[in-house]
C-alpha cells in the first residue's frame, strides 16, 4: 500500500486548495479524483470570487482560464411578465484585485489541477473512493473502487462534494433532507461576444450576473440566475428538491418557464444551447453544517455544507475552507497530533473567518423563508404592482394614487403580516 | 427546448454496469406521487405502467444525486458509476 501524508477525495476547488496548501507545507500529498481529469465532474452556477482564489493561487487572474471579470451585478424580481430590477456597477472590479470572474468550471478545475501538480500534488483520476481504512478507531486512508487500491494517509480531506458518501459513511455528514438541499439545472448557451456585451452593456470582455427571484422560480425557494461567459451564458434555475416536489415542477420546466420570461428571452435570444447540466445545492446552512472533523479526517467544501445561498457565494468558502484544512492537516502531522481534538483546529480557524461566521449570521434564513413565504411570492406581486402605479401617468393626482398603493398592498398582506415580516427579514438577514 | 434535445448536448462514458437500482419495486408499486418521475433533471426514472414498475434510464443520469434525496421511503441506491464512466462534461 502506498502511503501519503495527505489523501483528498474529490478534484473540485475544495480539494485542489486543500492539495496545494498541504504540499505547500511540504506534505506528500495526493487527490483522487472520478472524473477523466479534474473538473469533468464539476458544476456550478459560475462565479469564482478573486480574494479566495488568490490565497490559493496568487495572481491567479494572469494564467487561469477564466470567463470574464463581473463588474456589474443586477438583480431582478419577477412576477408574472413584470421585472423589477436593482444593481450595481463598478468598472474598477474589471481590473486587478477584481472581485469576481465567471469560470466555467471543467476549464478552470482542470487549471487548478495543473498547478496543485506543479506544487508537487499527484493526481489520480477514474478513480472512485469506496470507504475509509481504519486501524482500530484511527483512520489510516482510504479504499479505492480499483484493485489493491488502498492507499494510506496520516490525514483524510473529504473535498467529495454535495453527495458526501465517504462523510455520511464516516458520521460527518447528516442525512441529505428535501428541505435543506435545492436541485439546480443549468444551460450553456452560446452567443457572439458582441451581442452578450450589447445586450448587458458591457465594454468588451467585461462581465455581468442575473439573479432573479419571485416567480423566477415559481415563488419557491431556489435560484434563478443569468451569468455572461466569453462567448456564451450560463442560465440557471433551481429549487429546494421539498416544493419542487409538492408542486410538481420537473427542474428542467422550471428553467424553460424561466427562459420564457419576457425579460429573460431577449436576453437569450437567437444563442444556441450547447449544454444542459445538473447539480445539487446544500442550501442547510448553519444548522445543517456537520462536524467538520475527527480523528485524521477534516471535511470541506460542499460537503460540509459551505454554501451561503443568500450571498450566492459557494465557491470562496469551498477555497477557503480548503486551503484551512490543508493547512491544518500539515501542522497536526508535523506536531504529530492527529487526534480529533487536534484536528479541532481546522473547525476553529473556520469559525474565525467569515465562512461559518457568515453562515452563523444567516442561520435563521431557512427557517424564515419556510415561514414566510410571501416573500417569494406575495412581494413581488406587490412590489410589481406599486411600480406599476406609480409610473403610470394617468392624471391620477400622486397622492390619491400612493394612498392606492398602501390599499393595494394591505390587501394582499395585513399590516401585522406586514410589520412581523418586516421584523422576521430584519432579523434572519440584517441582524 | 424539449429535454430529450438538451440531453442529446451532454457527453457520457456509458459504463456497461449500471449505477442505480431500485431497492424494491413493491415500494414503489405502493408510492402515489411517484416524486422521481419529476425530481430527476434527467427524466432517468419512468413509470412503466404496463410492466408496474419504475423503469431506470441511467445511461442518462447527470450524476447530481437528486433522486436519492427525493424518494420518499429511500428506496434509490444511487452511487457514482465507476471511474472514468458516467457523465463528462464539456463546460461544467
Amino acid at each position: 500500500m502506498e502511503n501519503f501524508d495527505v489523501i483528498v477525495v474529490g478534484g473540485g476547488p475544495a480539494g485542489l486548495s486543500a492539495a496545494i496548501s498541504a504540499a505547500k507545507a511540504g506534505m506528500k500529498t495526493v487527490v483522487i479524483e472520478r472524473g477523466d481529469y479534474p473538473g469533468t465532474k464539476n458544476v456550478m452556477g459560475g462565479v469564482l470570487y478573486t480574494k479566495a482564489t488568490e490565497a490559493v493561487v496568487p495572481e491567479f487572474w494572469q494564467e487561469a482560464p477564466l470567463e470574464r471579470p463581473v463588474v456589474e451585478q443586477r438583480y431582478g424580481f419577477l412576477s408574472g411578465d413584470e421585472t423589477i430590477l436593482a444593481g450595481y456597477r463598478d468598472p474598477a472590479w474589471a481590473e486587478p484585485p477584481y472581485n469576481a470572474h465567471t469560470v466555467l468550471r471543467v476549464k478552470f478545475d482542470r487549471w487548478l489541477a495543473q498547478q496543485a501538480e506543479k506544487a508537487g500534488v499527484m493526481i489520480i483520476t477514474e478513480t472512485v473512493v469506496e470507504d475509509l481504512l481504519y486501524k482500530g478507531d484511527n483512520v489510516i486512508g482510504v479504499r479505492t473502487g480499483r484493485a489493491e487500491g488502498d492507499l494510506g494517509a496520516k490525514v483524510v480531506v473529504l473535498a467529495e462534494g454535495v453527495n458526501a458518501f465517504i462523510a455520511k459513511k464516516a458520521g460527518l455528514a447528516p442525512q441529505m433532507r428535501p428541505d435543506t438541499v435545492a436541485v439546480a439545472v443549468k444551460e450553456i448557451i452560446q452567443l457572439p461576444p458582441e451581442k452578450l456585451e450589447d445586450r448587458f452593456c458591457l465594454e468588451p470582455g467585461q462581465g455581468a450576473t442575473i439573479e432573479l427571484f419571485g416567480d423566477s422560480t415559481q415563488g419557491m425557494m431556489g435560484t434563478a440566475f443569468i451569468y455572461t461567459n466569453k462567448d456564451s451564458l450560463s442560465i440557471g434555475a433551481g429549487a429546494l428538491v421539498e416544493p419542487l416536489i409538492r408542486s410538481k415542477w420537473t427542474p428542467n420546466d422550471l428553467l424553460e418557464a424561466l427562459k420564457a420570461k419576457p425579460y429573460v428571452k431577449r436576453l437569450i435570444q437567437g444563442g444556441e444551447t450547447k449544454e444542459y447540466l445538473a447539480h445539487m445545492i446544500p442550501e442547510g446552512g448553519y444548522n445543517a453544517m456537520p462536524k467538520l472533523h475527527r480523528q485524521g479526517v477534516l471535511v470541506v467544501g460542499d460537503t460540509a455544507m459551505l454554501v451561503n445561498g443568500l450571498n450566492r457565494e459557494g465557491s470562496n468558502l469551498a477555497m477557503t475552507s480548503g486551503k484551512i484544512a490543508g493547512e491544518v492537516a500539515a501542522q497536526c502531522i508535523q506536531a504529530g497530533d492527529l487526534s480529533d481534538q487536534g484536528m479541532s483546529l481546522y473547525e476553529q480557524r473556520l469559525r474565525d473567518s467569515y465562512v461559518v461566521k457568515d453562515l452563523y449570521k444567516y442561520r435563521r434564513l431557512g427557517q424564515f423563508f419556510e415561514t414566510h413565504p410571501h416573500f417569494l411570492k406575495v412581494y413581488p406581486e406587490i412590489a410589481a404592482n406599486a411600480m406599476h402605479q406609480y409610473f403610470t401617468a394617468d392624471e391620477t393626482p400622486k397622492k390619491e394614487r400612493q394612498k392606492q398603493i398602501v390599499k393595494m398592498a394591505l390587501e394582499k398582506r395585513s399590516k401585522s403580516g406586514l410589520i412581523s415580516d418586516i421584523f422576521g427579514a430584519w432579523r434572519a438577514i440584517l441582524k | 427546448m424539449k429535454l430529450d434535445d438538451k440531453l442529446y448536448l451532454v457527453r457520457f462514458n456509458t459504463d456497461k454496469l449500471n449505477h442505480i437500482k431500485i431497492a424494491d419495486q413493491a415500494v414503489c408499486l405502493k408510492c402515489q406521487d411517484k416524486p422521481c418521475t419529476r425530481i430527476c433533471p434527467a427524466h432517468v426514472y419512468d413509470w412503466d405502467d404496463e410492466e408496474k414498475r419504475i423503469a431506470v434510464g441511467y445511461e442518462g443520469c447527470l450524476e447530481c444525486g437528486t433522486c436519492r434525496v427525493g424518494c420518499p421511503y429511500g428506496n434509490i441506491l444511487w452511487g457514482y458509476p465507476r471511474g472514468g464512466f458516467g457523465v463528462s462534461w464539456k463546460n461544467g
